[in-house]
């Protein structure tokens, strides 16, 4: 039995270490796995970096009691405010340069854009200032106690989302554009023409897929916790176990992705088509409940959502395995479907 | 070895793609322990009959039997017992060649040593360097490699050697000699008939997906009545001469023309130009080219077909 056991495993370790080699001795794989996700969270992290509390730009149109007015905020701090004709306010006001134009008056005239989130803020803190000054009092006493908490910031957001969307690039492209390469040459033919059992050759995809799961996600999350300081609050093994599955899982798609086609243009296509819709539906760079509420049970379904609300469970919320049951039985049944979907209509010439 | 069972018995085997029957019901029997050629042009069919009896092409009807065994029931024993280099695969270019052939190894239960693989094809050298980096005669050997290193008791070889300059053909003829001298059954696809008369017992000669030709080369060529073939080439606008009056020629065994080229096969060349000279000579026309061979499978396929096997 374990002879036998040991004549199944050797050609296997021997296709996963030859696939392992071959990814390894590409540069542009090298790149597409482990330096573009640390750019592109390197991008991000500095663009939607958390900024000091905002100054308000707010125009004053000029007319009685104007200068009283922009003395009243000026007085008050953390506004930008000026007097300008009411033509200039209005300019100003549609190219996005302040949030808020003050009309002064015997009732004074906030004008506006309500779609706009600055804008709304811009009118609350003007008209409390103002109101202030003319001597409002608050009825009740109240005090801030200013927090920024690592683990809300959009970085520690992002970062869950990026490993999703690597682990389902690297899984899709890895299993899928080798298997089209294999049957171009004809390697697949020839390999077919030797002993070796079709489930080792499918096989080693994800036993190749493992060995590079590791270096792929202690890059990124190392970067990420190095630079950005993002935390992992849930243990270790659950992170494991959910890149694990997620892996997996996009692995089985990627063979079934590439059951069929026969050129690289034809894959490329049909991956493209696959995850094109999951880069932007399943809350990789926001929130995926931005959507309306319609698309919802469609987008919880999709795997790369799953994935990511169980990564961002575990790193965010710091879940165990046991609360993540729903979205890693969605990438259990998603893979588990695909890999078995895969073996019947794999085309091996 | 002559009680042994044919290493291939092949009948009525036939594959047809869409509107082209690329392979048309043909028979054959291949002895064990011997060298057996398929030889046609492009297209003839002979990649579409090995690979059926490679087991890798479904045929549309007939039987395929290899080493007594087939393919429906015991396909992995068969697999275990056969090595093939198909016509054109590009092995993974990424990985060494050693550890291309140790790849191959760990598929077959039993088989040769790595290194001592690497020797026979004569791939030392080039060990550990990756088969990118490889020229087409390394690439066709570390095929050959793959294809040995199960030690397997039947060789198949789809055009081993298109393309390679005369050295690396040679070294490759060397390593099928081997493994034949080893008591190994070898089935080879060629354009090359000087490769088939080399180193086939027997081989088939396939034309539009049928067999048009079968036997040993020595009794193919003499089935062209003669071993000597001569050509020659009247200059433009001369007349041109009946065949009747060429055949008539002292030992003309059998006479073709196309054009001003003229091809006459006779047993003995040097008693045949000299009557030829006195006969242009007696008409007034020139000659302008005159070249003489010894009778190969070429001449045979020309005069079965009309048309040569290479066009070149
Ligand atoms: N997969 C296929 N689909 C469609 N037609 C095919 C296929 N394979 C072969 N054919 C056709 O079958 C015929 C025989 O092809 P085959 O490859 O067996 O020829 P061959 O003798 O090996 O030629 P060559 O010397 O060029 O290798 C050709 O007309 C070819 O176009
Ligand atoms: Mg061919």
């Amino acid at each position: 039995m374990s002879g036998s056991l040991r004549r199944y495993l050797d050609p296997l370790r021997e296709l996963t270490l030859a696939r392992f080699r071959e990814q390894l001795r590409q540069p542009e794989v090298l790149f597409w796995v482990f330096a573009f996700p640390v750019l592109l969270a390197l991008a991000l992290g500095l663009a939607f970096r958390n900024r000091p509390a905002e100054t308000i730009h707010v125009a004053v149109e000029s007319g009685p009691g104007a200068e009283a007015l922009l003395d009243d905020l000026q007085a008050t701090g953390g506004f930008a405010a000026s007097v300008v004709s009411p033509e200039v306010a209005q300019e100003e006001l549609r190219t996005g340069q302040v949030a808020l134009v003050v009309v002064p008056g015997d009732s004074l005239v906030y004008r506006f854009d309500p779609t706009r989130s600055d804008s709304r803020l811009a009118r609350l803190a003007t008209d409390n200032a103002l109101q202030r000054a003319e001597g409002r009092e608050d009825v009740r006493v109240t005090r801030d106690r200013l927090v920024t908490q690592r683990g809300a910031r959009y970085i520690d957001f992002l970062i869950p989302g990026l490993l999703g969307l690597n682990l389902m690039s690297t899984g899709m492209w890895g299993c899928g554009y080798s298997v089209v390469d294999a049957r171009r040459r004809k390697l697949m033919k020839r390999l077919l023409a030797s002993p070796m059992r079709r489930s080792q050759y499918l096989l080693s995809f994800i036993s190749a897929r493992l060995i590079l799961l590791l270096p792929e996600v202690v890059v990124l999350l190392g970067f990420a916790a190095a630079v950005f300081g993002v935390p992992v609050r849930g243990s270790v093994l659950s992170l494991g176990v959910v890149a694990l599955l997620g892996a997996m899982c996009f692995a089985g798609m990627g063979l079934l992705t590439a059951s069929r086609a026969q050129t690289a243009e034809a894959v490329s296509g049909l991956m493209n088509l696959v995850m094109l819709p999951m880069w932007v539906l399943s809350g990789v760079f926001f929130s995926s409940s931005r959507f309306p509420a319609a698309m919802q049970p469609f987008i919880r379904a999709l795997p790369l959502t799953a994935l990511n609300d169980a990564l961002r469970g575990v790193m965010i919320e710091g879940a165990s395995l046991g609360a993540l049951a729903v979205p890693l039985a969605i990438c259990a049944l998603w893979g588990g479907a695909s890999f078995a979907l895969a073996l019947r209509v794999f085309r091996w010439h | 070895m002559s009680s042994a069972p044919p290493a291939i018995r092949c009948r009525s085997l036939a594959k047809r793609y869409k509107d082209v029957i690329a392979v048309d019901g043909i028979d054959l029997d291949v002895p064990s322990g011997e060298c057996f050629g398929l030889l046609g042009p492009n297209g003839a069919g002979k990649t579409t009959t090995v690979e059926m009896i490679e087991g890798l092409v479904a045929p549309d009807g007939g039987e395929v039997e290899v080493l007594g065994l087939c393919w429906e029931r015991d396909a992995i024993a068969l697999r275990e017992r056969m090595g093939v280099a198909l016509q054109e695969t590009r092995l993974a270019e990424r990985l060494k060649v050693v550890e291309v052939i140790r790849l191959f190894r760990s598929f077959y239960s039993e088989g040769h040593d790595v290194e001592e693989i690497l020797d026979v094809v004569e791939l030392g050298e080039k060990r550990d360097a990756w088969v990118e980096k490889l020229s087409g005669g390394q690439r066709q050997r570390l095929a050959i490699a793959c294809a040995l290193v199960g030690n397997p008791d039947i060789l198949f070889l789809d055009e081993p050697t298109t393309g390679l300059d005369p050295q690396s053909r040679r070294q490759l003829w060397d390593v099928i000699e081997q493994f034949k001298s080893r008591g190994g059954t070898v089935v080879l696809t060629t354009h090359y008939m000087e490769e088939a008369e080399r180193l086939c017992e027997h081989v088939a000669v396939m034309d539009h997906g049928k067999v048009i030709a079968l036997g040993s080369p020595r009794e193919l060529i003499a089935s062209l009545g003669a071993d000597h073939v001569i050509e020659f080439a009247l200059g433009d606008g001369a007349p041109s001469l009946p065949e009747s009056v060429l055949a008539a020629l002292p030992g003309v065994e059998a006479v073709r023309h196309d054009g001003p080229r003229y091809t006459l096969t006779a047993a003995e060349p040097h008693c045949v130009i000299p009557a030829l000279m006195v006969e242009l000579e007696r008409r007034g026309v020139a000659m302008t080219e005159l070249l003489t061979h010894q009778a190969s499978l070429e001449d045979l396929f020309l005069s079965l077909t009309g048309r040569h096997l290479r066009d070149t």
